[in-house]
């Protein structure tokens, strides 16, 4: 997925230049006002940039210089608007066939009941939208737009008109998506917390420019995409890999690189692929190893750096472990512990969060 | 119960009625929701000039547009002399001339109701179905137009209505033919020009508000079967 778009509205200079993965969930991060639903409509050919080139798949949409211009309906695009927008005179059964009967057999590679399963909208297919709920009606948006066996998905905060109850029935559905159909998804949200669950590639956008853009991970190590997040946000994503389902213990031995972590047991098989994440406030530092304590993961690292703000009581620090591990400690134990960069030191990590959707590596 | 017996006249001209409003909505349906396309989704010069001569017979007195009919229309008119050293066609003196001024004058009113129901029409549905798959003569066949119909409906019946009373243009147009061009209110008026016609009169008089509510009640009937079909 290659994206350079330059657009003019109004005041508002669109200027964004970024690439996406070939598979797996890009996501595009900002404040509202940022650019980010603009771009979205461009890729699927709602609007058009006034110069520019859009490629996913290998496929031209649109070359400002080459004047290609594919219609929508030529792109092959999937596209999951916010309100759901399904059509209100017809049954979700006939909303999710709209765009499969309009795909030709041969190139669906999905069929109806396949993601009517996925989904969970079996005992919905007789109704109509307007007796759906806001969860059920975007999981038939999801569904209808997969039945068109795109090349790629775009979401645009297809969570934002959800409640929390209804976040978390439609979030599981996403994940799975591009884990079962190797789909390319540009994922629109400022909403941080889904996008950590969610996102393979990160692409910050601030005032219709890319601020920032690469692997979640990579990203998420530097001190100013940190700066960008809301204090409860900040933290690390890391991937690892189950080295053991469960220990004496009964705990989850994730590995990554030389260290292991262990985690509350889950449902997955050993060598599967598990992301956590490991929020700021709950990592400690401490500069012996300590003789009795709760923690379960205590791991040494290094000291790498020190994000200092002038103002507040609390530092973020950065520590070494072949992986960036980001945690929190006040101003007086980062005097009192003299930790420089560079200085070795044990990581507490009091608790860690298991993506949900990596949790399910076969499906 | 002589009283009902309705004269050969009278049938005569409650069929022609029926009849000619009949042909004059289903022909000024399509031209009608074209015009409420274009004057609701499109922007170019002259718009505000086409916009006006769709409303022009709403605000003419009928009897113009009727004379602006024979003149344009009329077997030595401008268009209906082409009309019928070309294709054979008289408008002039005939049923087809009724249509003709029928349609004329009631086809602001299906507009009017048409392009309302077209505006309410949320644009990003039909956004969604070109994300689908579907091209933009599709997405209007299967998306707008559905959308459309409970004002289509009430176009339809506006315009059946103002089709049924429409005088002045038709008088004036195509005459007061028995049989051709003499419809209800036409019949009407014949009958209070002549002795013992009160009793035809009242008759016709009493038949058209009978229509006039039939039409009403179709109208709220089928509105309130689509509102109960969106909901499911």
């Amino acid at each position: 997925m290659q994206i350079e778009i330059i657009r003019r509205q109004g005041n508002f200079l669109l200027e964004a230049v970024f690439r996406g993965a070939a598979s797996g969930v890009t996501a595009l991060f900002g404040p509202s006002g940022a650019g980010k639903t603009s771009i979205v409509n461009m890729v699927a050919g709602l609007t058009r940039p006034d110069r520019g080139r859009i490629i996913v798949n290998g496929l031209c949409l649109f070359d400002s210089d080459r004047c290609v211009d594919l219609p929508p309906e030529r792109r092959r695009i999937g596209y999951v608007f916010q309100d759901g927008r399904l059509l209100p005179h017809l049954s979700v059964r006939a909303n999710l066939a709209y765009g499969m009967r309009l795909t030709p057999a041969p190139r669906r590679f999905v069929t109806f009941d396949a993601v009517v399963d996925l989904l969970g909208i079996g005992h919905l297919l007789a109704r109509r939208p307007a007796t759906l709920s806001g969860g059920e009606k975007q999981r038939v948006a999801i569904g209808r737009a997969l039945l068109t066996s795109p090349a790629m998905l775009l979401m645009d905060e297809p969570l934002a008109s959800l409640d929390a109850a209804r976040k978390a029935e439609v979030l599981p559905f996403i994940m799975r998506l591009s884990r079962r159909f190797a789909l390319p998804i540009l994922y629109v949200s400022h909403a941080m917390d889904e996008i950590l669950n969610l996102a393979d590639r990160l692409v910050i956008l601030e005032d219709g420019r890319v601020a920032a853009s690469g692997g979640l991970e990579q990203l998420l190590a530097q001190p100013q995409v940190q700066h960008r997040l809301a204090e409860g946000e900040r933290g690390s994503v890391i991937a690892t890999v189950v080295e053991s389902v469960a220990d004496a213990a009964g705990l989850t031995r994730l590995r990554f690189g030389d260290h292991v972590i262990k985690v509350p047991r889950i449902a997955a098989p050993r060598g599967a692929s598990i992301r956590v994440r490991i929020a700021a406030r709950h990592v400690a530092v401490a500069l012996k190893l300590p003789e009795a304590s709760s923690f379960q993961n205590i791991l040494p690292a290094r000291v790498d750096t020190v994000l200092d703000r002038d103002d507040a009581s609390l530092v973020d620090i950065r520590l070494d472990l072949g992986r960036p591990l980001w945690a929190r400690i006040t101003r007086r134990s980062l005097v009192e512990l003299n930790l420089a960069p560079g200085r070795p030191v044990f990581a507490l990590i009091k608790s860690v969060a298991v993506s949900l959707g990596a949790s399910d590596p076969s499906g | 119960m002589d009283f009902w017996r309705l004269t050969d006249l009278e049938i005569e001209a409650l069929r022609l009625s029926l009849w000619v409003s009949g042909w004059a909505v289903a022909a000024s349906l399509p031209p009608g929701i074209l015009a409420a396309w274009v004057l609701a989704r499109l922007r170019f010069p002259g718009k505000g000039i086409l916009d006006g001569l769709v409303h022009l017979p709403l605000v003419l007195p009928p009897v113009v547009t009727g004379y602006l009919l024979l003149v344009l229309l009329g077997r030595n008119g401008l268009i209906g002399a082409a009309l019928y050293a070309h294709l054979g066609i008289v408008l002039a003196f005939n049923w087809k001339g009724a249509v003709l001024a029928a349609a004329v004058m009631s086809f602001p009113l299906l507009v009017r109701a048409v392009r309302l129901s077209l505006e309410s029409v949320d644009q990003g549905l039909e956004a969604a179905a070109r994300t689908l798959g579907a091209g933009p003569l599709r997405v209007f066949f299967t998306v707008t137009l559905p959308l459309m119909v409970p004002g289509i409906i009430t176009g339809l019946i506006l315009a059946y209505a103002r089709s049924l009373g429409e005088f002045g243009a038709t008088i004036t147009f195509v005459s007061n033919i028995g049989g051709q061009t003499q419809t209800l209110p036409l019949a009407l008026y014949t009958l209070t020009q002549v002795p013992d016609g009160e009793m035809g009169a009242l008759r016709l008089c009493i038949l058209s508000v009978v229509i006039a509510m039939a039409a009403l009640v179709c109208a709220e009937v089928l509105a309130r079967r689509f509102a109960a079909h969106m909901k499911g």
